[in-house]
């Protein structure tokens, strides 16, 4: 499988995943380390900077996996953009979970204020992972304000319900010059492995693994429907490849 | 402003709580099988046709609940800043004509209260007053949240009726949330339980939570006090309330509290009981309605129904709670605004979280946010 490469990183993963709604710390730390995760994202807010040891950012503490901070709770780009500067200085890293949903009922993210953040966080120095409606030509004005991924949402998050926006990632994703990480909505490995499958560069998972019965199990198995999504993908999945074939009954008469 | 009174004038309480107790059991299944819920349904599933279907509703609550908030459980805890009050209110402790002792924190007071709840692990804090405006008020309460800004990442405030814009002071200054209680939505008896004082003004006090929204606060809590009136009719308008603003003021997050009328010094009987069944019904409609809406569980409640209501539907919780100014450390022999009922602390309680397979979270908030 090919590494995923965002900016100056690159992943031998291609699941990201989440780190609210679990029932304990530990339940968590040992979800992330089952799924093999390399990237994990956490709410800013969720940080207690004044205490020397964090209870989620020592959980988080093992050297292949690095941290995403997110900008939740922030409505308007000027919010977000306090809050990557607070995340970058006090979790000592430029990258950015990009998170504007001034909407608190389905979390929606706000299209403007993320295009108006990402500018001005490029010109901060930013690694930028903006979370977006699964809208194409968003994604290319994003790419023009200088973000490093794009991350287009399968569905309204933490509602399960899977790749409720397929025909718009496929747009993505056909004209993406970022990485396009497919984020929320993800319920099941099997969307994961749709996602992959359909050439997204990666997901990122929470509520399906946090709320499972046994968190630890469900982590394992969307890093293997990750995997055999993306081989799928990198195998040149039958109708993927719309043109070449072997035998051509229709044209072969031109030939005879 | 057009305000949720010209909507609330267009319902009546009779027909209201007539409708809610001819629901039938048909209904109650249809409800439950909807994929999208609307306030009708929530009228329909705090009936009593829908008593008979607890179970599944628990079942719905604790998976709704679930996907939405995780296994987590936000921890809480009240500051109460003084027992004033100008108003009598015949349930309440602090009630005008109760003849006791009467304290208002002072800067030294609140300093040290903030370091006894924060020695409790405590980071979301919720301020509650009675109403003394001419000693109680907006600078009083900016001078408090100036003192405790700088300790806690969250602090709401659960005080007397403002204008909007004292919220919108409140709301630059670092308040996240804003708590008012309409106690009961039936004009008449709200008369009955509040003679005297600016309480007394049922518009005034209907007309808070739209002043809130226009100040542009992040969070709004709504609630009536359990016992002074049919909890079904009361309920429904509070919903009907939650329902009007959270369609007109959408930037901002709702929750709901469920203050069950508990003994305090001089206080009447409530008039309506309210047992721990239709308890955990009304909580369960509200999480099945309105699934992003946040749920919170006081100390007023027995250990055996908070400890059960963690996995029902429960959002956030207070522990250790004192109902007194200066209850933490200053004065703890102050007069209560009610007796709590768990007197665990925090510590205990959030070891009961744990033990559920829920994580107590004491930060979920960042003050960047509010600058």
């Amino acid at each position: 499988m090919k590494p995923l490469v965002i900016g100056d990183k690159k992943f031998e993963s291609r699941l990201f995943l989440g780190t609210g709604k679990f029932g304990s710390a530990t339940h968590m730390e040992e979800a992330v380390l089952a799924s093999g995760s390399e990237l994990v994202t956490v709410a800013l807010k969720r940080v207690d900077f004044a205490k020397d040891t964090d209870s989620l950012l020592s959980h988080l503490n093992h050297s292949h996996i690095n941290l995403l901070p997110n900008t939740s709770g922030a409505r308007n780009a000027k919010e977000a953009v306090f809050a990557a500067q607070l995340a970058r200085e006090a979790m000592e890293t430029n990258w950015l979970k990009l998170e504007i949903h001034p909407d608190p009922k389905y979390l929606l993210p706000d299209p403007i204020e993320t295009l108006k953040a990402t500018e001005e966080l490029a010109k901060l120095g930013f690694i930028i992972l903006p979370y977006m409606h699964a809208d194409p030509v968003l994604c290319r004005r994003l790419e023009d304000a200088g973000t490093s991924a794009v991350m287009p949402l399968g569905a309204p998050i933490g509602s399960n319900k899977g790749l409720k926006t397929q025909d718009f990632l496929e747009i993505i994703i056909e004209q993406s010059r970022v990485p396009v990480i497919v984020d929320a909505g993800i319920g099941a490995p099997s969307h994961a492995a749709l996602a992959m499958e359909m050439g997204a560069d990666a997901v990122l998972v929470n509520t399906a693994i946090a709320v499972a019965g046994n968190p630890v199990l469900m982590a394992e198995s969307f890093k293997e429907a990750v995997i055999a999504g993306r081989k799928a993908f990198e195998s040149q999945l039958a109708g993927s490849v719309s043109i070449a074939s072997a035998s051509s009954p229709l044209t072969s008469f031109l030939y005879d | 402003m057009t305000t949720f009174k010209s909507l609330f004038e267009q319902y009546h309480w009779d027909s209201i709580q007539q409708k809610i107790q001819h629901v039938t059991a048909a209904e109650v299944q249809h409800s439950l099988s909807k994929r999208k819920r609307t306030i009708d349904d929530f009228l329909i599933l705090i009936s009593p046709a829908a008593t008979p279907f607890l179970e599944e509703m628990a079942a719905m609550s604790k998976e709704l609940t679930q996907k939405r908030f995780g296994r987590t459980i936000q921890m809480y805890v009240p500051m109460y800043l003084s027992n004033e009050c100008q108003n009598i209110c015949t349930y309440c402790g602090f009630s005008l004509d109760n003849k006791l002792k009467r304290k208002t924190l002072n800067d030294a007071d609140i300093l040290k209260e903030a370091e006894a709840i924060k020695q409790a692990g405590f980071e979301h804090v919720l301020l509650v007053t009675g109403e003394a405006n001419y000693t109680v008020n907006i600078n009083y309460f900016l001078n408090a949240i100036s003192l405790l800004k700088a300790k806690f990442a969250n602090i709401s405030v659960e005080v007397q009726p403002l204008s909007t814009e004292e919220y919108q002071a409140l709301h630059t200054a670092g308040v996240h949330a804003v708590l008012v209680y309409q106690e009961t939505y039936h004009r008449q008896v709200y008369k009955q339980y509040h003679p005297k004082g600016k309480k007394s003004n049922f518009d005034f006090r209907l007309e808070t939570p739209d002043r809130i929204g226009k100040a542009g606060i992040h969070k709004i809590g709504l609630g009536v006090l359990l016992g002074l009136e049919d909890w079904r009719t009361d309920s429904f308008f509070t919903a009907l309330h939650l329902d009007y603003l959270q369609k007109k003021y959408w930037q901002s997050r709702y929750s709901v509290s469920f203050p069950r009328l508990r003994p305090a010094e001089g206080i009447i009987e409530p008039n309506f009981i309210m047992d721990d069944k239709d308890m955990l019904q009304l909580i369960c409609a509200y999480r099945i309605w309105n699934e992003d809406l946040e749920v919170s569980v006081s100390t007023r409640e027995n250990e055996k129904f908070r400890d059960n209501i963690i996995h029902l539907g429960a959002t956030s919780m207070s522990a250790g709670s004192r109902t007194n100014p200066g209850g933490y450390s200053v004065a703890p022999e102050s007069l209560e605004q009610f007796e709590t009922s768990d007197e665990r602390s925090a510590e205990e309680v959030a070891e009961k979280i744990r033990a559920a397979g829920y994580e107590p979270v004491w930060k979920d908030w960042d003050k960047i946010y509010t600058s």
